[in-house]
């Protein structure tokens, strides 16, 4: 009998709940609850950020003598042109330094990571899961491990205070390569690869052709992911870097703040605000690009 | 090369067709026997620059740090004139930080600070996550863009901003606090400096988490939870003996790579600093490490290798509590 109304009662609630498996309940009282935890979080996630945007605004003495979070006699742009030209014009080196590494890092690792995703999702030879298990296994690495001894081989190879010294460490997403590989596997038919074999194309020109531009949507991924875990990057350039000239943009605000204190307060809000927005752009624009990244780690476990 | 499909040869080569093979070709020809044999060249080319700047910023690091750590450097004593040698000393550096009161001071310190931080900052992503998951999908993506926003501000940054905001001086919430009666230094008094380090790392990785765990979330079919509901099962009781256990992989990847975040705590501490006195250069033993790096290079090697061993130790007690509770 169960057995027998199981399927109708699906049957009949289906094709309300199909077109739109979100679909809002209706209002009721029990929702609000949940609705207001979820409103007092983002107050939580917002408020440094909005304090951030109205601080940027004022000067050093209105930011001690003024309500904190609502503007008073707002001056942006004397605060962004004293920023960018503050120790004769240090702030628009780091930022540029920053975009610099950073895409530098993210092209150099997401072409790495890909090709070798690409091969081993893609092929099949001896000692690949050895390969593979290793290349995961640095996942799990502690970078404290890897940044100490970085320094000391940069040190012994004379490229302390070069940029590749950050560039170069940055750039090895083990956890691109394991982004690329499935995605590799799961969107590219051996079906395209053996046509593109028959007509001729090598391994190479298969891959650059053809296979990257299936591999397309993973790569943004991995390049969002090795962009913003290189502009976020801070122990391996203040270990690195010593000159002010070579900085990235956090080590520089860093610095600010050591050494001048409550008299930079203005400069480095200011600044802290300008290193956000290139990375809000990137992510809003792409944040979908990043989720997906996220979700594929989530499903692994 | 060899056998290609059956049946008429789609232009199969242009890079525009992605249509799904399997679907589009009769009969797919049961798994192929892999292509077992050694790999031609410009396969190999494609693999190997990875796998060379892997080994030079992964496996040589490590081995390297392995090395240092077996030496010590004396500085031959005076202004630095005389040349400093450096001189091998076994495993001394290591009963050095076996011995170092700081050191256990410092993980001590940075272990608390895990225990509370770690579970608060999950658990705060899961509740986020199943909420919103549950909630109407109009504000959902509003909601999860804020939650997830912090992500895109650089650590450095969101220390320096909530730095800020723990000056009493800057403060507008400082201000608040103390016309309800608290402290000027609320935030910087000694006991309540890792509460406001872990605040600093609740809010810029809470996001990051629920998203993850948000996508796991969304990954369970529907039915299930229509057929939960037919059974009488409500929305919490759904929560709890569906959804959770079908994104525990997805938080259970999320506490590990906290832990280990956990263990190499730097940024945070290091800026905050800046505008404390109550935080010493040994404060973490990440910092500690940082410090010796030129002074005392094997120490500092010995530091970071201690430090992986603590972090192995932890992974590997996560891993059995977490097998065990499984069972």
């Amino acid at each position: 009998m169960s057995a027998a109304t199981a399927p109708t009662t699906s049957a009949r609630t289906a094709p309300r709940t199909t077109p739109r498996p979100d679909a809002a309940p209706r209002f009721t009282w029990r929702s609000v609850p949940p609705v207001a935890f979820l409103t007092i979080s983002a107050v939580y996630f917002l408020l440094p950020l909005w304090w951030l945007v109205v601080s940027s605004t004022k000067s050093n003495s209105s930011l001690q003598n003024s309500n904190g979070f609502w503007f008073d006699a707002p001056q942006i742009l004397e605060n962004l042109q004293r920023t960018f030209t503050y120790d004769g014009g240090m702030f628009p080196r780091w930022v540029l330094n920053s975009i610099l590494y950073s895409g530098g890092a993210a092209l150099l690792g997401t072409l790495l990571a890909v090709s070798a995703g690409y091969v081993l999702g893609k092929f099949h030879f001896r000692g690949k899961g050895l390969v593979f298990g290793g290349i995961l296994a640095g996942v799990l690495v502690p970078n404290a491990l890897l940044t100490i001894p970085l320094y000391f081989l940069a040190s012994a190879v004379g490229l302390v205070n070069s940029p590749w010294a950050v560039i170069v460490p940055t750039c090895v997403s083990p956890f691109g390569v394991y982004l690329a590989r499935i995605y590799a596997e799961q969107s590219i038919p051996d079906e395209l690869l053996e046509a593109a074999r028959v007509d001729g194309a090598g391994e190479l020109r298969t891959f650059f052709t053809i296979a990257l531009k299936v591999l397309a949507p993973a790569t943004v991924t991995i390049f969002l992911f090795v962009f913003v875990s290189s502009w976020n990057n801070f122990l391996l350039p203040l270990m690195m870097l010593n000159s002010e000239e070579l900085k990235p943009v956090t080590l520089g605000l860093y610095g600010w703040q050591t050494y001048r204190g409550a008299a930079s307060y203005d400069i480095v809000l200011t600044g802290a605000l300008v290193a956000i927005v290139p990375m809000a752009v990137l992510f809003f624009t792409l944040q979908r690009h990043l989720r997906t990244g996220l979700a594929a780690g989530s499903v692994k476990g | 090369m060899t056998d290609v499909t059956t049946g008429p040869r789609r232009t199969a080569g242009g890079p525009g067709d992605r249509v799904p093979a399997p679907a589009a070709v009769p009969a797919p020809p049961a798994r192929r026997p892999a292509r077992r044999r050694s790999l031609p060249w410009s396969v190999r080319l494609l693999l190997l620059p990875f796998v060379l700047f892997f080994v030079a910023t992964f496996v040589v690091p490590i081995v390297y740090s392995l090395w240092t750590s077996l030496f010590s450097v004396t500085s031959g004593g005076g202004l630095g004139l005389s040349k400093s040698e450096t001189v091998f000393v076994g495993l001394e550096n290591f009963a050095r930080v076996a011995q170092s009161d700081a050191f256990w001071t410092g993980m001590g310190r940075v272990l608390l600070y895990g225990l509370v931080q770690v579970p608060f900052m999950t658990v705060f992503a899961l509740v986020l996550a199943l909420v919103l998951d549950a909630l109407m999908a109009r504000v959902k993506k509003l909601f999860q863009l804020v939650y997830f926003l912090p992500y895109a501000v650089p650590g450095v940054v969101a220390a320096l901003v909530w730095a800020y905001l723990y000056v009493p001086q800057l403060s507008p919430v400082v201000q608040l606090l103390e016309r309800l009666g608290a402290p000027s230094d609320v935030f910087l008094q000694q006991d309540a400096l890792l509460l406001s380090i872990a605040n600093i790392a609740t809010w810029s990785w809470t996001g990051y988490n629920m998203i993850i765990i948000l996508a796991g979330l969304q990954a369970i079919p529907r039915d299930q939870f229509e057929a939960a509901r037919l059974d009488g099962a409500g929305e919490l009781r759904i929560a709890w003996s569906i959804k959770i256990p079908s994104v525990a992989g997805a938080i259970g990847l999320a506490v590990l790579m906290s832990i280990i975040g956990t263990v190499q705590l730097f940024n945070e501490p290091t800026i905050l600093r800046t505008i404390s006195n109550n935080i010493d250069s040994q404060y973490t033993p990440m910092m500690m490490g940082y410090n010796a790096v030129s002074s005392d290079p094997g120490f500092s090697s010995a530091i970071a290798l201690s430090m992986a061993l603590v972090t192995g130790v932890l992974v590997f007690a996560y891993y059995r509590l977490s097998t065990r509770l499984s069972r």
